[in-house]
């Protein structure tokens, strides 16, 4: 073809169609020709050092494909990177470990570190009942307030999140009469509204015992010893305006003085139970101590901790 | 189709080729060695050029003890003097961009390619690079012929030159690394490889990038990289001044003949010595008019103004000229262009908020979060309980004690902020703070709060900052 080239000296190919129409050679131009090698090369090289291909299934491996001699995997990456993070953490639970609640709070960054890492903790295990921000749910109590059935001190939450609590309320159905579970209905709500109640309703209250449980003013309180602690066998304080179930009013106040609080056998009896989070043994799913610990400085931290 | 309508199609054709063979594109098959000659634009050129002095000298300038400018970035915050700009004052810098942005439009509006030809450092470092060349190599046509000899004749001269070009290129990394480093700990650290991986890593870059850029890439860079090149076109208008050949005084050009006397010549003005291309760094030529590789250097206004001295005709053959002069229109005074005050506008709104964000800059800063899981809480004593998280910011240079309070209109119990809360210098340490307000002091849903913090330099300067936030109630 060269012999008869019409066009010579013009750097084609020699392949012609319809007499002038030719292919002609314009090479890309050397950098880009070296930057197309390199590129070339740089997959090779990285094909051997790091996974690459895919490969037929391998059942002995559980997997397939060419696994790079540097051995990189992400799951390797991601371990490197996660004991790092051990590494940083370390140090605050060590101390963390040596401490009470009562101490950490006195150290402000060990408090910071506590209140952000157990806000895993506490969305994991106590969001799904008592709302993400302890705002609480109809039958689970508010965390966020003041307000506490078994005491709002350190030592009485750290208990309560290791043991765990189950309220007991007997149904009075079949021991008051209609008229006499109205009377004490309505002086719980004279007194969620700030009022006395009537000397009447009051005997009534002491007379069958609601005393016992609620104190001698409905306050939930049973005695307070000398260095300020709080007896109580969780009963709900009567005389202040939140309501331990929903939506609180005569109508819930009566539901509960009927049939009671954990009451086997009564249908429609009122569930007020929190398991005990503390790990006994190896079972999965429960806290260590110092994470209870943390749990505990992030509930008396959120609002109404005593 | 007639033989009349083939010709034609022929004419046209033939134009077109004339114009393709008239018009040579630049692609680098064939090195500029530009000639330098002395001049007033030379001049101009090597005083813009010392601009860039400030970015080598600039790290070592200090300040109060502490480098004058440094962009720590492993520390997040930038020191330019006396203030410590953080990441959160960051919205300065797009304005400052903007300005920079608009301060490049209106340059080449009212002077064309004023950035390209003195002040960038394609062409300040190809400037620089080419000096050292003819030191070394001596004139364009000692190096032309260099180019053409055989290996072993110029390996040695080139190898100093190319040593040179990476000490430069060494260089500038070193000194765009200092910006970000500290002058003083990268002469420490840099030499006995204690450096960090990114400022080696930097300097190696820019080593390259220098060498190859200003040594090699030079008015390519310009013609085939810069987008900045290709967007002139739409910033310049008719009233633009740009170094232009006065067409209508040169034409026809020709070379001067013995025996023609200055008063019966046939020629302009130009007497096509091609000294004007023989100077271009970008190796165009301006008598063909504004083009894609002029940079508006002015260099082959020195070239025309020195052959025009020898033969004796008046200088401004080649000129800083706008269109509309060259045309003999009437040029527009420089303070009725609509583009002259739109631009200045935006100037200066950019200008205003970069001081208003430094004049403003508080050295502690508060940001107040609401809870919202839950809005409010219900307390046993009948009031409403909101909590709010605070990050408090330090910007100061000293650790603070920062002191809380909060107002509203009604009546508010602050809760949990009796202490100072201690912050250190730049950091940001959260609180977390409770307001209570009595149930029957809330006049409705919602209430503001203003929290204020407050904390004592140790000069004994008071310095303070408020939030406004809201205060959540029940629905009433």
């Amino acid at each position: 073809m060269a012999e008869n080239n019409p066009f010579p000296g013009e750097n084609n190919t020699g392949h012609f169609w319809d007499d002038n129409l030719r292919e002609l050679k314009n090479p890309p131009p050397r950098w880009w020709m070296i930057a197309f090698w390199v590129s070339i090369g740089w997959v090779v090289l990285y094909s051997i050092l790091y996974p690459t291909w895919p490969l037929p299934y391998q059942p002995e491996q559980g997997d397939g494909y060419t696994k790079g001699i540097l051995g990189w995997t992400s799951i390797k990456e991601y371990e490197k990177g996660m004991e790092q993070v051990r590494a940083v953490r370390a140090q605050y639970d060590e101390q963390i470990a040596q401490l009470t609640p009562a101490q950490i709070l006195e150290d402000p960054g060990l408090t910071q570190y506590t209140l952000a890492s157990s806000k895993v903790l506490f969305g994991d295990y106590c969001a799904g009942c008592h709302g993400s921000g302890g705002q609480g749910n109809p039958g689970y109590p508010v965390l966020a307030d003041d307000d506490w059935l078994y005491g709002g001190s350190l030592a009485k939450i750290q208990e309560s999140v290791t043991n765990g609590r189950k309220g007991a309320m007997t149904a009075h159905q079949s021991i008051l009469t209609p008229e006499e579970i109205d009377t004490l209905a309505t002086l719980t709500v004279e007194l969620a509204e700030g009022g006395k109640g009537s000397d009447e309703a009051w005997a009534l209250y002491n007379a069958k015992g609601c005393n016992a449980c609620h104190g001698t003013t409905g306050n939930g309180v049973l005695a307070e010893l000398p260095d300020g602690t709080i007896v109580s066998v969780g009963a709900a304080n009567l005389t202040d305006s939140i309501w331990r179930f929903e939506p609180g009013g005569y109508e819930s106040a009566k539901h509960t003085i009927t049939y009671g609080v954990n009451q086997p056998g009564v249908e429609q009896t009122r569930d007020a139970v929190m398991p005990a989070f503390a790990q006994v043994g190896q079972l999965e799913g429960k806290l260590s101590p110092d994470q209870i610990k943390m749990l505990t400085v992030y509930v008396h931290q959120l609002g109404g901790g005593k | 189709m007639t033989a009349n309508q083939n010709a034609d199609q022929r004419a046209a054709m033939d134009d077109i080729y004339a114009e393709a063979e008239h018009w040579h594109v630049n692609t680098g098959g064939e090195t500029i060695h530009a000639k330098r000659i002395p001049g007033k634009w030379r001049r101009i050129k090597w005083i813009a050029s010392s601009v860039w002095l400030i970015f080598f000298l600039g790290p070592y300038l200090s300040w109060n003890g502490r480098q004058a400018v440094l962009f720590d970035i492993p520390n997040r915050q930038y020191h330019l003097f006396g203030a410590t700009v953080l990441p959160q004052d960051f919205w300065m810098l797009s304005l400052l961009l903007l300005f920079f942005a608009i301060l490049l439009a209106v340059a080449t509006a009212l002077v064309g390619r004023v950035y390209c030809g003195y002040f960038c450092f394609q062409t300040v470092w190809t400037d620089v690079f080419t000096w050292i060349e003819e030191k070394l190599e001596g004139s364009p046509q000692q190096r032309r012929k260099l180019d053409q000899a055989p290996l072993g004749r110029r390996i040695g001269v080139r190898s100093v030159k190319h040593g040179i070009w990476l000490l430069i290129g060494f260089l500038t990394g070193f000194s765009f690394v200092a910006w970000f480093y500290g002058a003083g700990p990268l002469w420490r650290d840099f030499f006995v490889g204690n450096a960090n991986g990114a400022a080696y890593g930097a300097v190696a870059l820019f080593m390259v990038g220098t060498y190859v850029l200003a040594g090699w890439l030079r008015e390519q860079t310009c013609f085939w990289l810069c987008p900045y090149a290709r967007i002139q076109g739409v910033m310049l208008d008719k009233t633009t001044v740009v170094p232009t050949y006065d067409v209508a005084r040169g034409e026809p050009r020709g070379r001067m003949k013995k025996g023609e006397t200055e008063d019966n010549r046939s020629t302009g003005d130009c007497v096509d010595c091609n000294q004007c291309v023989a100077v271009c760094p970008t190796g165009v030529d301006i008598r063909q008019g504004q083009q894609e590789g002029c940079i508006t250097c002015g260099l082959c206004i020195d070239a025309c103004d020195a052959v025009m001295d020898k033969v004796g005709r008046p200088r401004g053959l080649v000129r800083y000229a706008s269109l509309d002069e060259l045309e003999g229109k009437p040029v527009k005074p420089l303070l009725l262009r609509a583009r002259v005050w739109v631009y200045t506008a935006i100037l200066t709104v950019a200008l205003a908020g970069i001081l208003y964000g430094f004049t403003t800059l508080s050295a502690i800063e508060l940001k107040v979060l609401h809870e919202r899981a839950p809005l409010f809480v219900l307390l046993s004593d009948g009031s409403i309980q909101n909590k709010y998280t605070l990050k408090m910011l330090n910007k100061s240079n000293d650790d603070l004690q920062v002191t809380i309070s909060a107002e509203s209109p009604a009546p508010i119990t602050l809760v949990g902020a009796d202490e100072p809360f201690q912050v250190k210098h730049g950091e940001v340490s959260p609180a977390i703070v409770f307001v209570k307000i009595a149930r029957k002091d809330l006049p409705s849903e919602t209430v503001p709060v203003i929290f204020h913090a407050k904390a004592v330099l140790p000069d004994g300067r008071d310095i303070s900052t408020e939030r406004e936030s809201a205060f959540f109630g029940p629905r009433r």
